[in-house]
């Protein structure tokens, strides 16, 4: 018989989020413990890392083993890289981009930030706002995550003292109040003994706000998506060429803003040319309405020349059209970007080429100063930078749609992804 | 008002129908690595989806071992002619009679390994530019890392420390000649989402995952199937049992789990409250802790 326990599933949303902290505050601990307290821990897992204690001569079992990956990390005993982690409550499944903290790393903090809706960042309750701190704040307001959550960390060795996570917070939201910060949310608590992290403490009665689990649960995620800006970059042509579908030419892609409805116009860019929706597919589905982020095909009532890159938008609200594209980019490569430099372009679906036409301004992340003096962008350095494409690219801010704002740049002599950018 | 917000699995299975999309659009000559297993035939079902009403544009590459449960094989056939789909066939035997590999010896003797020269040559033969593959990262620890777009080398190699930069949705599989890639497109998926898709979606898999009587045998705490593939210790006794199959694999080094879970609703619960990982029940992974990390380097899927 199926009870409802077993239909839950069909309820439940999704939710990414990034973790961010210097190192020793204890974001592998608090990492760690959302596993083992939502039961996501194996006991295979478990006793691999009970084994790997033991070898290390770590007394404890060390939660924060369950979450370091390859060979050479382990042997380093620091994360390097972005890995995925998952888990699940009845309520949400959740996606981490575990990152690592340092400078060094900002690439991977761009990296796992970029697809997250929610960033948590770790203080350490002793140390207050560190440089870090600021960096990490940043980077989530820079790439545009919609919900930020400061968990002051290790409250155990402030003897879970109000004052002290007052402070904190004051001083964070005076930072905080120079970004373009949404949601700010503040936590004090426990990694290693737990407190406010899926368990209510039972040593901090002056906080009244939720846990760390309940707002990782309750958050009002479904409005981070633009469904107001009808966007679908076309990422393929379906032609079956069958008898039972000779005549059929769908544009498959994922929309990226807006709402598409049976009926309505649509243009086509960069043609210009509009027609109206015949039909949206998902799958052997056709539905009446779509929005982001499905993966649908929609057919059209006119015949239009329309290809991969093409994009199909509503007629009474454009996105931008250029080949100027003011851009904040983010490198990620050992080679520094070159000035004049020329790079593919991949926004959307379209790929073009572009050259670096100027470098406005170098950004401390530390301090958020600009500089022009020194214009030099190398790897984890984020710049404000001018490129000129080949082709108009047709785009929004990245603050008003992650998806038609972002683009990447690939070294054509190497074909590695060199830089990140945010549309400005 | 109705609320524009997609479930969990709808949420995977856009962004699944996505990649496969850029797969298709971006290299020459892709081929879906099909081993009859469910991650793999969610894969197809997936890649059905994103091409409807045309045909998946991609072949199935099967990598033979030899040592396949049979009923995996009859499953794959059926599929093949229900949808039309194209497939192609290595074989590890076949690496084998031709001297290419040797095959191990002794009672953990296992074709597991072997499997990455034959899978090598048949990209290479076929001139296959991606290999789509039905990993996810929650299977184990080195792939939680793993790039969708995974780039590998002339030699088909995976370099943990060199990988690409992969940001919000846009994927670059831009490569060298000689070079190819593998694309990941259920990496955010856990057992338990496939679980409960297949059973949203009604999805056929081979019936060795359901409970069903077989003649086992015991090795070191794991049950196996018996079949002519498998030495027995002389201290090891086949016996009959219900058992079923949380993964398929090679024969040789695929446990079988006791239970009674004969339904999806049934599995679906057992996954629930089960307290070991899918790749626990086998006995590649066990060799030591990096063992998946090492095989992976050396171009397993
Ligand atoms: N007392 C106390 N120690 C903590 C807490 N969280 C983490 N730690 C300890 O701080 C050290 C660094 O933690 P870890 O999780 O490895 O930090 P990471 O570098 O940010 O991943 C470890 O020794 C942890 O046991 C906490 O809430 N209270």
């Amino acid at each position: 018989m199926m009870t409802k326990e077993h239909h839950g599933y069909l309820d439940m949303d999704l939710l990414r989020f990034t973790t961010a902290g210097s190192v020793d505050d204890g974001k592998s601990t608090l990492i760690g413990r959302l596993l083992y307290d939502s039961r996501a821990i194996f006991d295979d897992q478990m006793e691999a890392v009970e084994q790997a204690s033991s070898k290390r001569g770590n007394g404890d079992v060390d939660l924060s083993l369950l979450t370091d990956g390859l060979r050479a990390e382990r042997e380093q005993g620091i994360t390097i890289d972005v890995a995925y982690r998952y888990f699940a409550t009845p309520k949400r499944k959740f996606i981490i981009a575990d990152t690592p903290g340092h400078i060094q790393y900002t690439r991977n903090m761009v990296t796992g930030a970029s697809t997250a809706n929610l960033a948590i960042i770790l203080v350490d309750a002793r140390k207050g706002i560190q440089e870090q701190t600021n960096r990490h704040a940043f980077i989530a307001s820079l790439l545009g995550i919609p919900h930020v959550v400061f968990c002051i960390n290790k409250m155990d060795l402030v003897d879970y003292d109000e004052a002290v996570f007052q402070k904190i917070k004051s001083d964070l939201e005076d930072f905080s109040s120079k970004l373009e910060a949404r949601d700010l949310n503040f936590i004090p608590i426990s990694a290693l003994k737990g407190d406010n992290v899926v368990h209510r403490s039972t040593k901090m009665d002056w906080y009244q706000g939720s846990t760390l689990m309940y707002l990782l649960e309750n958050i009002h995620i479904a409005g981070d998506l633009n469904h107001i800006d009808r966007r679908l970059p076309v990422q393929h042509v379906i032609r079956p060429m069958t008898d039972e579908w000779h005549d059929f030419r769908g544009f498959a892609g994922q929309i990226s803003g807006g709402i598409f409805r049976k009926g309505e116009t649509v243009q086509v860019l960069p043609s210009g040319f509009q027609s109206t929706i015949k039909s949206i597919h998902i799958g052997e589905h056709e539905v009446e309405e779509a929005f982001a982020p499905q993966s649908i095909v929609v057919t059209l009532n006119d015949e239009i020349d329309i290809s991969r890159g093409d994009m199909l938008v509503s007629p009474n609200n454009l996105p931008q059209s250029s080949q100027d594209i003011d851009v904040m980019l983010c490198w990620l490569n050992d080679r520094p970007l070159q000035p004049n430099g020329k790079y593919t372009v991949k926004h959307t679906t379209r790929e073009a080429r572009c050259m670096v036409k100027e470098v406005t301004y170098k950004m401390d992340i530390n301090s958020l100063r600009r500089y022009e003096e020194d214009r030099t962008i190398g790897m984890n350095d984020i710049g404000r930078v001018l490129l000129r494409t080949t082709v108009p690219l047709h785009f929004d801010n990245y603050a008003r749609n992650r998806h038609t704002g972002s683009l990447i740049l690939i070294d054509e002599a190497t074909n590695e992804t060199v830089a990140a950018g945010m549309i400005v | 008002m109705h609320s524009y917000r997609l479930t969990h699995l709808k949420e995977l299975e856009s962004e699944s129908m996505h990649i496969l999309r850029e797969v298709a659009s971006q290299f020459d000559n892709p081929a879906l690595l099909f081993s009859g297993g469910k991650d793999s035939i969610l894969c197809f079902h997936l890649a059905r989806k994103a091409f409807f009403p045309a045909k998946v544009p991609f072949p199935l590459l099967h990598v033979d071992t030899g040592h396949n449960f049979s009923e995996t094989i009859e499953f794959r056939d059926k599929l093949v002619e229900k949808y039309g789909a194209k497939l192609m066939v290595g074989s590890v035997q076949k690496s084998i009679d031709e001297g290419k590999v040797q095959e191990e010896t002794g009672f953990h003797a296992s074709r597991n390994k072997l499997q990455i020269n034959t899978l090598l040559e048949a990209i290479e033969s076929n001139k296959i530019d991606c290999a789509i593959g039905g990993a996810r990262r929650d299977e184990e620890k080195a792939r939680a890392k793993e790039r969708v777009f995974s780039h590998r080398d002339e030699f088909g190699q995976w370099d943990p420390k060199n990988q690409r930069a992969e940001l919000w949705n846009l994927y670059n599989g831009r490569k060298r000649p000689g070079e190819h890639f593998r694309a990941f497109p259920i990496s955010n998926w856990t057992e338990m989402d496939v679980w409960q898709y297949i059973l949203l979606e009604n999805i056929e898999i081979p019936n060795i995952y359901f409970s069903h009587e077989r003649e086992v045998f015991e090795r070191d705490g794991v049950l196996y199937a018996n079949s002519p593939f498998m030495h027995l210790k002389p201290t090891e006794k086949p016996f009959m049992k219900r058992v079923r199959f949380r993964t398929i694999g090679d024969m040789s080094c695929t446990g079988a789990v006791d239970s009674p879970a004969s339904t999806l609703e049934e599995i679906i619960a057992e996954v629930a409250s089960t307290r070991t990982t899918e790749r626990g029940s086998r006995m590649d992974d066990k060799r030591s802790e990096a063992a998946m990390e090492d095989r992976k380097k050396e171009g397993y899927f």
